[in-house]
């Protein structure tokens, strides 16, 4: 009870006296906010990207890539094993009992982002006739689909937002041919909408790639498709084929770049933190000095050593918690939504939106709590240990 | 109950600054007296505020025992100390040493919250005892927001609201003007007087001295003449 008092009594005193030092004091408060405000922009970023290629996978559609093939980039398969994968187990039929399978063709076209003008690659997607059918929440926003042998695009929504001349209409050239965008599509926020789209004949025709394609999607015809056509796909020595379920291959595709993103913004964000640190045992340490002759006084009335020793610790965690809260607000204000692009595992542009969410913040209050707790300790012990007589001493 | 509430015996105090070895104390001897208000004068280093720490707790002595109603608090260890300053003894110190970030009615209640008491006997006493230094009004004032004087007398109110025997004052004057000291010192007298505080105070002013009963001189860690004064 008594301890209780008393060290409610000199948190409160600590608290209170925080605006007396008012520059020390913002100086933490700012630090700290800046080490969370630079985590959590790189936590965003990653998570957004995760987000973004996670979310067009789907459990029921197989992708199948050439065997070692880790990318669609560096995978191709003949037309011969378009076949004979059509016929293979386990894939889903339509009405007519036609395969639900989509060869399709990767090519790499320029386009020009808006934000700086460069060049950037974006990906041109030959896709059969089942193509749109595989793909989660697909919606033409704006015009219709591409006509199958004609040289027309529908274009991804991050394509539109973030390229030059991709505006329902546009004609625009790519490769050695003029294509005419004759939709926007959209397919909520994932990786697809930084695509291009046409008819496959047409890609292949128009960049001489007429007897390959790079890669299959199949629709499976139930929990246990998957795995009867991979054995399939990889057991048939006419195949030897790499299957995987679409949602497994973006996972991996996401894991590489995110991944990097955070091995970036970790390392960055604690070596912030050190600066931080060093601001917060400067800026305790002085209110711990100037706070002498007071904590020495309670001494002499009869307080004990812990109470200086959990007031000097929470007035420290304190202006943490403030440039936490700060940061992570000015992170959720600035960065959640942020439109962004960067390459992808395949050499080409990704549109993505930088993603915050409750779990990042808590990882960058953790963060500035920490920077709060080691910076407070050293000071606290000081305070706790502040000698009676040569305190009152002080003027 | 002794008549004697502080004993000093064979007190020594020293300490080591480089390899030399510096005496203030050498077998100082002295008697306080239940209700005693004994003021302690002498030049700068004769010894005055290292006598009154030791004297509150908050120094020990090399040698010698000090004992406060017949306990030998210079056995006492830090916490067993705390508890009895706590418990016996009221600072009042020349820079009043109030918390700035409270008001009048926060820093008077300090003490009152190593004791077991509810808020509202809290209350009731911080009102008391501001009641007693002519401050009721300004229990809501900060420290910045009074005057020297006033200040002084929230230290005094501090120094009482628990109803320590001993009330020890560091050049209690020091910082304020003759009228003010005065005041605080016909203050000091009537705790001793009405209250029967027993009160030691260190001060360098013959004019603050005349409100104790007698005077203490000290000179080089020894008590050089002692005069009883009339109350």
């Amino acid at each position: 009870m008594s301890l209780a008092s008393q060290v409610s009594a000199v948190v409160r005193m600590n608290v209170k006296s925080i605006g007396q030092r008012f520059w020390p004091s913002l100086s933490t408060v700012v630090a700290v906010m800046l080490v969370v405000l630079v985590l959590l922009s790189f936590l965003a970023m990653a998570n957004g990207f995760q987000q973004t290629i996670r979310g067009a996978g789907r459990d029921d559609v197989a992708i199948v890539l050439r065997a070692g093939a880790t990318t669609e980039l560096n995978s191709g398969l003949s037309r011969d094993q378009v076949r004979l994968l059509g016929e293979g187990p386990g894939v889903a039929h339509d009405a007519n009992g036609d395969a639900l399978l989509s060869p399709e063709l990767f090519v790499i076209a320029d386009g020009k982002k808006k934000a700086t003008g460069l060049k950037a690659n974006l990906p041109l997607r030959g896709i059969g006739a089942a193509g749109a059918g595989l793909r989660d929440n697909l919606k033409i926003a704006e015009g219709r689909m591409f006509a199958s042998g004609s040289n027309e695009l529908v274009v991804g929504r991050g394509v539109q937002r973030e390229f030059e001349n991709f505006d329902l209409g546009s004609k625009v050239t790519l490769g050695k041919s003029q294509w005419v965008v004759v939709g926007i599509f959209e397919t909520g926020g994932s990786v697809f909408e930084s695509e291009l789209w046409a008819d496959l004949p047409v890609v292949q025709s128009l960049f001489n790639r007429t007897a390959a394609v790079q890669t299959v999607r199949a629709k499976l015809d139930g929990p246990d498709g998957l795995q009867k056509f991979k054995d399939y796909a990889t057991n048939d020595p006419r195949l030897k084929l790499d299957v995987l379920s679409e949602t497994q291959y973006f996972s991996d595709q996401a894991s590489q770049t995110s991944g990097l993103i955070q091995y970036l913004g970790w390392p960055l964000a604690i070596a912030m933190a050190f600066g931080a640190l060093a601001g917060a045992l400067n800026t305790m340490y002085s209110a711990v000095l100037s706070r002498t002759r007071e904590i020495a006084t309670l001494r002499a009335i009869g307080y004990g050593g812990f109470p200086a020793f959990v007031g000097t610790l929470v007035e420290s965690l304190v202006l943490a918690a403030v440039g936490g809260c700060i940061g992570a607000l000015a992170a959720w204000i600035f960065f959640d939504g942020l439109s962004a692009t960067t390459l992808g595992a395949s050499f080409t542009q990704v549109v993505f939106k930088f993603e915050m969410s409750p779990k990042l913040v808590e990882q960058g209050l953790v963060l500035g709590m920490a920077i709060g707790l080691i910076g407070g300790l050293l000071p606290a012990f000081r305070a706790a240990r502040v000698p009676i007589i040569a305190g009152l001493a002080e003027r | 109950m002794s008549d004697t509430l502080i004993r000093l015996a064979h007190v020594e105090k020293s300490f080591v600054k480089g390899k030399e070895k510096i005496s203030i104390f050498e077998h100082l001897d002295m008697t306080i007296p239940r209700g005693d208000f004994v003021a302690i004068m002498g030049p700068s280093g004769s010894g005055k505020t290292t006598l009154l720490n030791m004297l509150g707790g908050i120094d020990t002595p090399t040698a010698g025992e000090i004992s406060f109603d017949g306990q030998r608090i210079d056995q006492y260890n830090e916490r067993q100390l705390s508890k009895w300053r706590s418990d016996h003894v009221g600072f009042i110190f020349q820079f009043y040493n109030l918390m700035p970030m409270l008001n009048a009615a926060q820093n008077v209640e300090l003490p009152l919250l190593l004791k077991p008491l509810s808020a509202s006997q809290r209350k009731q006493n911080v009102a008391a005892a501001l009641e007693v230094v002519s401050l009721a009004d300004r229990a809501k004032h900060y420290p910045r927001e009074m005057s020297g004087g006033q200040q002084q007398r929230v230290a005094i109110a501090r120094a009482i609201v628990s109803d320590p025997q001993l009330l020890l004052c560091d050049e209690p004057t020091g910082d304020l003007d003759r009228t003010v000291a005065d005041e605080i010192l016909a203050m000091l007298q009537l705790l001793n007087k009405e209250l029967g505080k027993t009160i030691v105070m260190v001060t360098h002013d013959p004019a603050a001295a005349r409100y104790a009963k007698r005077t203490l001189h000290l000179d080089k860690g020894k008590f050089v003449e002692r005069e009883e004064l009339a109350a």
